[in-house]
């Protein structure tokens, strides 16, 4: 099978997530990786050194900024004339909207979001979870090319074989005159982002609960509970810090002000999978834990012994998040020699 | 401005989904908006009280989808449209986007669209993106922040990364994120006019489409393998203590 890979990055840096879709293609065939941006041959040479055999490289100063309409006719155009059997994208922003985009310029369907893959004698058959994971389907696509968006961590990243070269095709990017223009970027607050965590501490409702802190006067209700959870989340900050996690929250934790949505695990925020999953004060609402009951060892840390929660932990701690987290932390900190 | 906003009834989000004898099922869960459509009628409101207009909330599905367009006109949409069809079942997302493309098309001279970021049953957020490029028209997706300046759209998006400022010419296609502010509840006024709208529905021949062909097939449906987990509970001691044992537990797991 020939595999096409989409080479997601922002100024040169590859999301983790390309590199685990060559990984996928090599177990299927050959694969070749799409590499579209300006001043990217870099790129290129990782490519190869995950195991893409070949490189199509789209170097163009009109591919400097990241602009869907601009990627997606350029891939749509190279597998009009190169008829790859399968297109892989990483599920992030850019590679799900290409995805779609290249599926409906080739006349085809896109598998979203994927899991696992079998393919038998061509045929593919992926899974995917719906309904936040509530649910697993199995999907096929009965057109070509396939179409498939893989999730983040779902699959294995190959190993880097360092000096690994293959076959460079220089390909120029699609003309026109696109609509979209770049004015510029702000960055995000920075940390470790929960798609790409391999730890995730996160807190709940319960953050907010410490007797210890005093909200300043003249703040209403609603304002003194978010100050309360603002200065609670410090602790889950802290321990993140010390295990390199991302930091995640329940939705309680982010209508209620504590920190922003970006953190938001679950049916309304992100779906995540890491292999540790520490969860601080939170209950276990059905819509959070579909969102992270994948992930491979849980802990738990509530007061109340019977929240839904502690059926999904490997470990638990029934007990004062107050006391518990800043010990943990600091235990942590020692064995890790931090 | 003349704004449609794209809506979707599904199982509430609180509901215990399963699938039984092959078929999903959520028990006596209520249908609601997709919560990440709320957001984008609230935001569809926002733009038409600050640039005049019109809001058209739009939905596919059968007769009982009316309750969702009930809830936009509610909210404030100034009308809805059903778009209902016997051969409309088991769609994939290039399928819907073919339809409200074509929708789209008849409802005419449309400025801009908006969704919500994904539907929480099938979770793919890719319907927004398949409907512009089926349009010509520009998508922009994750949109936190839209400013119009006459036939121009100035907006920011989620990256990975941060946010992406962009701009592009009127129409344009959006999905939006929560940045909007919360969803605004019906009024009493506006629940009573939605009650009495007239919801006219449009067929594929009223649209002017044969009847798309989805290429996905959902082979099966499962229940996610159940978690076989006993949680260990740490007890006794003092908080140190726990601490100490708790961190040795999660190190003897090596993953970190």
């Amino acid at each position: 099978m020939n595999t096409w890979v989409f080479i997601d990055h922002f100024k040169g840096i590859a999301l983790p997530s390309s590199w685990e879709a060559i990984g996928l293609g090599k177990t299927l065939g050959n694969v070749t990786a799409l590499v579209l941006g300006s001043g990217v041959d870099g790129l290129a040479k990782t490519a190869f050194e995950y195991g893409a055999d070949e490189v199509l490289l789209a170097d163009d100063a009109a591919l400097a900024d990241y602009r869907a309409e601009a990627f997606a006719t350029t891939i749509s155009k190279l597998a009009a004339e190169r008829s790859p059997d399968l297109l892989l994208f990483p599920t992030t922003t850019r590679g799900r909207e290409l995805a779609g985009m290249v599926a409906i310029d080739l006349k085809t369907g896109v598998m979203v979001d994927v899991t696992s893959l079998e393919a038998n004698a061509g045929r593919i058959i992926v899974t995917r979870p719906i309904y936040a994971g509530k649910l697993l389907t199995k999907e096929a696509c009965l057109s070509k090319p396939q179409v498939i968006t893989l999730r983040g961590r779902a699959f294995p990243k190959p190993a880097i074989q360092p000096g690994k070269s293959g076959t460079l095709t220089k390909v120029s990017a699609a003309g026109g005159d696109f609509p979209t223009q770049v004015e510029g970027y702000t960055a995000g607050e920075g940390g470790v982002s929960l798609a790409d965590a391999n730890v995730i501490v996160s807190g709940g409702r319960g953050i907010s609960n410490n007797p210890a802190f005093t909200p300043p006067g003249g703040l209403d209700e609603k304002q003194a509970e978010a100050w309360r959870g603002q200065e609670g989340f410090k602790m889950v900050t802290d321990l993140a810090s010390v295990l390199g996690a991302a930091v995640g929250a329940s939705r309680a934790a982010v209508d209620a002000g504590y920190v922003p949505y970006v953190h938001q695990v679950g049916q309304t925020g992100k779906v995540v999978a890491p292999d540790v999953y520490i969860a601080l004060g939170i209950s276990g609402a059905i819509q959070h834990l579909a969102g992270m009951r994948t992930s491979k060892v849980i802990i738990a840390v509530n007061k109340d012994a019977e929240a839904p929660i502690f059926k999904l932990a490997r470990y638990g701690v029934v007990g004062d998040l107050f006391q518990v987290v800043p010990a943990l932390t600091a235990a942590f900190k020692k064995k890790l020699g931090k | 401005m003349k704004i449609v906003v794209c809506v979707k009834q599904v199982p509430d989000s609180t509901a215990k989904v399963v699938v039984e004898q092959g078929k999903i099922t959520w028990g006596d869960a209520p249908l609601i908006m997709n919560p990440w459509d709320e957001y984008a009628v609230e935001a569809a409101l926002q733009q038409k009280e600050a640039l005049g207009g019109t809001v058209t909330a739009i939905t596919i599905g059968d007769e009982s989808s009316k309750e969702t367009l009930k809830r936009a006109l509610a909210m404030g949409a100034d009308d809805a449209i059903l778009v209902a069809d016997p051969a409309l079942t088991n769609m994939d997302t290039q399928a819907t986007a073919q339809v409200l493309a074509a929708a789209i098309r008849k409802i005419g001279a449309v400025d801009m669209v908006f969704f919500g970021r994904q539907a929480i049953d099938g979770d793919s957020g890719l319907v927004p993106a398949q409907a512009a490029r089926l349009l010509g028209w520009p998508a922009i997706t994750l949109a936190s922040l839209i400013k119009i300046d006459g036939n121009r759209v100035h907006a920011e998006r989620g990256v990975e990364e941060g946010r992406q400022i962009v701009s592009a010419a009127l129409p344009t296609v959006f999905s939006l994120t929560k940045d909007f502010g919360e969803p605004r509840y019906p009024s009493f006024m506006g629940i009573r006019k939605a009650s009495r709208a007239e919801i006219p529905t449009w067929s594929l021949s009223e649209l002017g489409i044969p009847a798309p062909v989805s290429v996905i097939s959902w082979v099966e449906i499962m229940n996610p393998p159940v978690r076989e987990v006993n949680c260990e509970f740490i007890t006794g001691g003092n908080p140190e203590e726990i601490a100490e044992t708790l961190a040795d537990k999660i190190l003897a797991e090596k993953v970190l």
